[in-house]
């Protein structure tokens, strides 16, 4: 009995413990920070519950199939992004590289995103919370100027944690304190890759199941708190209206695709580690589907403590004016509650109508409250530790809070950093005797050296750029080469002979079609729309300036042209590789040409891969 | 509690026992003290007389320090507080929170970086065991390897790392000991 066709070969590949592993890294690489913070504001200002309908087009004609695409190559190759795209064809090695240049840049600003997160929750031991006081002035007569007249949860996130400047030209000086927290956040990641998958498997049971306990918890409570109802209610009422904008669509589609991190190389490493007789169809559904599921779910504490957020400032907002009525009517104290307060308002319209004006009340509106929607940065460290105050044991809320959000971006990690690793390890510029964890303490090591100019005064404005230019379009420009070079270069026909040994499975209809022209169609369209709105105007951000006549609002200001130009190299660096490694190797070819004749490419499958 | 006759009478008596203890002379009476325009809001202006000084009122700003320096006294006879009881125009210094020693974030950045480190340690040093234990092996199974060995082909999915096809029994064709198939 010589070795058959079907014993796996053992080519010394490090594999999964077992497919549970593997799924779970799968969906703690997707689901990240991203599903906690921008899918429920997606949601709140596309129309509540109609968002979910563009939401579920984009999931089963561009999220499913492009997921699908990348675990069945990883699987069928066995190689890390650079050297599966170079398989393919050696022209297509640019989209490796593409994707291995995307995978270094978002791990260096994700990372960052962690730091803050992990300085929150070593402040979040603390009686009272730091962000819940203002600090007083020099002569404690009041308090800190900045701090009143923003909120102590702004001077908090904006003076003590990023100590930001004005203008991002003004870079100000290195914050110690994130230093240390960014030397923490690289050595937890450098403790979990050590020895690639072999430590993150472990891991990730960890960081990928501890936010659903968390996001139950949080959901139990959240639902007993006042105005819950309020918040969810306003979350999910579908306003069909929206559908008619096209830019809900945009988003919807945005959305799907950058939220199952697809196009980072970090999906190929992990499947490239699977048994090639691996039902990657199922695996595909499976994640995407948990994916968004998730969304949904997390969405639900997200909206129940906001709505307990606007109602607790509503009626902050109601106290103040029933105050300053009964101090000006001198009205016995409560004569007005909440309850009466808007028949007490028109009584005493009709009755006393100037002083009534004079008294100078703000209109309380819950609905305003409720609008004030946040996303990103603002949702976790601003909205919510604001909510948390208002909790009865608002330590162990915070503490939670900060856990989930930090085991939701490590798992993120993990897939970004195995997209950097992976490839590394089979370029062969290293020897086969070096051992892995060197390799990865160098990535951790050079990569916190780069992400030290993140804790600079200006550090977050720098953050803002990465996430918009080098996390969006080049991964739509990746992946739509992906599905162009799998579908027309390496043939339809023959990766679905290869599906189909994997799988054991013919493709059906779905996948030909969406794989050979919707996705592609999709990606296009998206991309184009994209880049055509970011133009529309030009790029401005927003400044916290404690000088600008219209503090606390932020101030708009548009980046200085060097700034600029760092955004279209970020944009375009991932992008151009793919065309300048096809144009390598073809002068490369035409070179060769000229000595021998043209060996013709040998014909690739799974069935025959050895890596 | 309700506003009543009671407590104005103890209102009179604190402002009386703050003017005493301010300018250290007990000649202040709570008939001294004088409370006009009570309102049900439970708000009222009130005075203080001098009765050496022939019924002339003694000035605001003395008032206001004597009330300021024993305010914790009168917010706690009335069972109030800064907030809820207010004196206008005497604003109350605030007290700062209280800040230990070492900052407490501080405190448990360094337990978190001792576990790091010490997980980061204990993950390195097991790694250069197993790969001192591997080297050891490989030198030990080229020693072996002049020996016969016995085959092993039982074993179900045997990686075909080490093709020591000794199987001689199964490939009758070929000869069994002599060859030495190098492993993939």
């Amino acid at each position: 009995l010589s070795a058959t066709p079907e014993i796996p070969k053992e080519d010394g590949r490090p594999k999964w413990d077992n497919k549970f592993q593997y799924i779970l890294s799968c969906i703690g690489f997707a689901v990240g920070l991203g599903n906690v913070w921008r899918f429920p504001y997606l949601c709140q200002i596309h129309g509540g519950g109609a968002f979910l309908i563009p939401y579920f087009i984009a999931l089963v004609f561009e999220g499913i199939p492009l997921l699908h695409l990348e675990l069945a190559l990883g699987q069928c190759l066995r190689k890390g992004s650079i050297g599966a795209w170079n398989t393919i064809s050696p022209y297509l090695g640019g989209v490796g590289v593409g994707s291995w240049v995307v995978s270094i840049l978002v791990s260096l600003y994700y990372n960052t995103v962690l730091m803050w997160v992990m300085w929150y929750f070593i402040n979040s031991f603390q009686e009272p919370l730091p962000w819940s006081v203002c600090p007083l002035n020099e002569n404690r007569t009041g308090f800190n100027k900045e701090c009143y007249e923003s909120t102590a949860v702004n001077y908090f996130w904006y003076r003590k944690t990023l100590n930001i400047t004005p203008d991002i030209a003004e870079s100000g000086t290195l914050q110690w304190w994130l230093i240390l927290c960014l030397a923490t956040c690289w050595a937890i990641v450098y403790l979990c890759t050590i020895r690639g998958i072999e430590t993150t498997g472990k891991a990730i049971y960890v960081t990928a199941i501890f936010p659903y306990l968390v996001l139950t918890i949080f959901l139990i409570q959240g639902l007993t708190l006042p105005g819950a109802t309020d918040g969810l209610v306003y979350l999910f009422t579908p306003n069909l209206n929206t559908l008619k904008n096209p830019r809900v669509w945009l988003d919807a589609a945005t959305q799907i695709f950058f939220s199952l991190s697809l196009a980072f190389g970090g999906l190929i490493a992990f499947s490239s580690y699977n048994p090639q007789k691996n039902d990657c169809e199922k695996d595909a559904v499976t994640v995407a589907v948990v994916n968004s599921v998730t969304s949904l779910y997390a969405s639900i504490p997200v909206f129940s403590v906001l709505g307990f957020k606007a109602t607790t400032a509503y009626w902050d907002c109601l106290d103040r004016n029933i105050l300053s009525i009964i101090n000006e009517f001198d009205l016995p104290e409560e004569s007005i509650m909440r309850q009466n307060y808007t028949s007490w308002i028109s009584f005493l319209n009709s009755s006393h109508p100037e002083k009534i004006a004079g008294v100078k009340l703000k209109s309380c509106d819950l609905q305003e409250f409720l609008d004030q929607s946040v996303s990103g940065t603002g949702l976790a460290f601003i909205v919510f530790t604001q909510a948390i105050i208002l909790m009865p044991g608002s330590q162990a809320w915070a503490i939670l809070f900060f856990i989930m959000l930090f085991s939701l971006g490590l798992s993120s990690m993990f897939g970004n950093i195995e997209g950097v690793f992976t490839p590394l390890l089979e370029l062969q510029i290293v020897s086969k005797s070096t051992p892995k964890e060197l390799l990865s303490g160098i990535i951790c090591l050079i990569s916190f050296l780069i992400a030290l100019c993140f804790t600079l005064g200006s550090g977050s404005y720098w953050i803002d750029i990465f996430d918009r230019y080098a996390g969006s379009v080049p991964l739509l420009v990746i992946a739509f080469f992906e599905v162009i070079g799998v579908v027309y270069i390496y043939k339809i026909k023959r990766f679905s002979k290869d599906v189909k040994w994997m799988t054991g499975r013919k493709l059906n209809l779905y996948w030909q079609i969406t794989w050979r022209f919707i996705s592609p169609l999709l990606l296009l369209i998206v991309f184009m729309a994209f880049v055509t709105l970011q133009m529309l105007k030009p790029p401005s951000y927003a400044a916290w300036n404690p000088k600008y006549e219209g503090f606390p609002m932020k101030e708009e200001k548009v980046y200085p042209p060097w700034v600029q130009a760092i955004c279209v190299l970020l944009a375009a660096l991932p992008c151009v590789c793919v065309p300048l490694v096809a144009l390598f190797h073809l002068i490369k070819q035409k070179r060769r040409s000229k000595d021998t004749s043209l060996v013709s490419p040998e014909v690739f499958s799974c069935q025959g891969a050895i890596s | 509690y309700a506003w009543d006759a009671n407590e104005e009478y103890l209102f009179k008596a604190m402002v009386a026992f703050a003017m005493r203890r301010y300018s250290s002379k007990s000649t202040t009476q709570i008939s001294n003290v004088l409370l006009c325009n009570v309102t049900d809001r439970v708000s009222f202006w009130f005075v203080v007389t001098d009765s050496s000084k022939n019924v002339t009122t003694v000035p605001g700003s003395v008032v206001e320090a004597a009330i300021r320096m024993n305010r914790n006294r009168i917010n706690s006879a009335f069972l109030l507080s800064d907030k809820t009881l207010q004196f206008l125009k005497i604003t109350s210094t605030l007290s700062p929170p209280v800040e230990p020693s070492t900052p407490v974030w501080l405190i448990v950045f360094g337990v978190v970086l001792c576990l790091i480190v010490a997980g980061i340690v204990f993950l390195i040093v097991s790694g250069i065991q197993k790969h001192k234990k591997k080297n050891k092996e490989s030198t030990e199974r080229e020693n072996l390897e002049e020996k016969v060995e016995v085959t092993v082909t039982l074993e179900n999915g045997l990686p075909c790392e080490v093709l020591d096809l000794k199987a001689g029994h199964i490939n009758g064709v070929f000869p069994a000991d002599d060859e030495r198939f190098t492993s993939l």
